[in-house]
């Protein structure tokens, strides 16, 4: 009877605690979000949100200050559509030779060094880019600087490898057996099995890989602040450009008054483009699911 | 006419008052946001003598206007005063925030004038060879909006706010790292920050060092004033502060800060 009390007492410990621990991360992002929108709201009220989302000009320190953030918005949305298109074919075709034709010795091998390739951390991403990537860029297309758009799209692509690769065999492998055997004693060989019958109905995991491949490329800042030379020009390939993420912090440090609430803004304006890109991709994919 | 002159003073005086009263063990400075590194060294270094220091980084004018109106202590500028504000303040140096203008070390270019800067950094001059240098297109680094070094450089060669950046780096490192690197760039940096990877060009003929910075023959540089009021005694724990900043005890700080401190 009495230990009978004991475990009860311990189950309903355990249970306080771990709804209390549940609860804490809803209470971490509610309090993100709303300290975004309490110091992002003031800044793009006083400059007028045409101005700001629209504005191609931005110079924070100028007399007459200048608050547009077309150009970062711009350079955001090229700069991770690049990081996608590099990516997405590497990450993808790799994930499907590991998951279904590689020889174990040479997956695990392959599977460890994209585990080491996550676990590097952003700012040596920017430094060997730094000193590798800009100068050859220079080199190869004979530009007077190699810091630009296209060097951070490389940084990026590489940077969102791991996480493609890695979702993208999860999804691939929890397909069950039956679909490969079937379709392998219906006399379709291999690869058509593969690419027709496996890939199509690991679909949504991809899409999943996608999502966090976006997610981590349009919130990358130090690596592409390394590379991308971080003028707020408009974006072009071989333009030193300036990325949402980078306009915060590379004027955070020394900002004052509009200039910093200005900044929050656009933090606030990164938050609800990964937001609608997520809220995008999850429709896309409920869709799908629905017309099978 | 008499009324009203006595009724100011009383006024004043009741401002002075209120001020002072707040002001009990503590000292106010106020001034310019390119100070901030020096200043936060000096506050840092000099607590513990139960003073309490705080810094309002606003701006260098709003900071002289903040001594004259007796809402600081002292106040900070990086700039000197001009004759006018000279009637009424009084500007004491405390350090020279000396800029150097760097290239790579292949570049055959020596020395740069006043006006060559100008016309690199605002766009006029694109091509090394208009300074005598190799063929080559020139690549501008600067530092990003709101730097203090960004903002020394361009008050003192008069390109605020029209420079053509092609790379916007956030620390001296990066500027040094990618002159270092790329045969066409041009950059600038505290004098305290270069190292042997980059060539420091001379200014306007005269090479950038202490002495040439303290005797001011090195043009491109900016004094860190502080500014005090000329016809009325500072507070004691200002004074204490102010005597601190300019020892030789707050030198070490001072150069740490990255600037060259003024001889007193």
């Amino acid at each position: 009877m009495q230990l009978k009390s004991h475990q009860e007492c311990t189950d309903k410990i355990a249970t306080v605690v771990f709804t209390v621990l549940g609860y804490l991360n809803i209470v971490f992002v509610a309090v993100i979000c709303l300290y975004l929108v309490i110091s992002g709201i003031p800044a793009i009220g006083q400059i007028g949100f045409v101005d700001f989302i629209f504005g191609t000009q931005w110079a924070s320190t100028a007399s007459e200050p200048k608050f547009g953030i077309m150009p970062f918005i711009l350079t955001s949305v090229y700069g991770t559509f690049g990081a996608i298109l590099l990516g997405l074919p590497i990450g993808f075709f790799t994930s499907v030779y590991l998951a279904k034709f590689a020889p174990l010795k040479i997956k695990q091998f392959v599977e460890s060094t994209v585990d080491l390739l996550a676990g590097i951390p952003s700012v040596v991403f920017g430094f060997i880019g730094m000193l590798v990537l800009v100068p050859g860029i220079q080199y190869f297309f004979n530009v007077p600087d190699g810091s630009s758009l296209l060097a951070a799209i490389l940084v990026l692509s590489i940077m969102i490898l791991p996480s493609i690769i890695k979702v993208s065999i999860g999804a691939i492998e929890a397909v069950p057996e039956e679909y490969e055997l079937g379709s392998l004693a219906l006399g379709a060989n291999k690869v058509e099995t593969v690419y027709k019958v496996m890939v199509p109905a690991a679909r949504r995991g991809i899409g999943v890989a996608v999502v966090l491949g976006v997610g981590r490329a349009i919130g990358e800042a130090m690596a592409v602040m390394m590379v991308a030379g971080n003028v707020a020009n408009m974006p072009d390939l071989f333009e030193s450009v300036r990325f949402l993420t980078t306009a915060v912090a590379s004027e955070m440090s020394y900002s004052a008054g509009l200039q910093r609430q200005a900044l929050f803004s656009i933090a606030l304006v990164l938050f609800v483009f990964i937001m609608i890109i997520n809220a995008l991709l999850n429709l896309v994919l409920k869709e799908r699911k629905g017309k099978k | 006419m008499k009324f009203k002159k006595t009724f100011l003073t009383a006024v004043c005086a009741c401002a002075m008052g209120f001020s002072s009263m707040a002001n009990a063990g503590s000292v106010i400075t106020d001034g310019s946001t390119s100070m901030e590194k020096v200043m936060g060294m000096l506050i840092e270094s000099f607590e513990g003598n139960g003073i309490d220091v705080t810094y309002n980084p606003t701006g260098s004018g709003s900071g002289i206007t903040a001594v004259l109106e007796g809402r600081a202590d002292i106040g900070l500028s990086s700039r000197a005063l001009k004759a006018q504000e000279q009637e009424k303040l009084v500007g004491t140096d405390l350090a020279y925030d000396a800029i150097v203008v760097v290239v790579n070390k292949n570049n055959s270019l020596a020395n740069i004038t006043t006006e060559q800067v100008k016309d690199l950094y605002t766009g006029k001059i694109t091509n090394w060879k208009d300074l005598g240098g190799a063929d080559a297109p020139v690549v501008l680094i600067g530092r990003e909006a709101g730097s203090g070094t960004r903002d020394g450089f361009e008050s003192v060669t008069d390109t605020k706010n029209a420079c053509k950046y092609r790379q916007e780096l956030t620390s001296t490192g990066d500027v040094i790292t990618t002159v270092g690197q790329n045969e066409n760039a041009v950059g600038y940096a505290s004098l305290s920050a270069v190292n042997d990877t980059v060539k420091v060009l001379t200014f306007n003929g005269v090479e950038a060092s202490e002495a040439t910075v303290l005797d001011k023959t090195y043009k491109l540089q900016r004094p860190f004033v502080f500014v005090t009021p000329k016809n009325k005694a500072l507070s004691k724990d200002a004074q204490t502060f102010l005597d601190y900043s300019l020892s030789d005890e707050a030198k070490p700080f001072i150069v740490k800060a990255g600037v060259v401190p003024a001889k007193n």
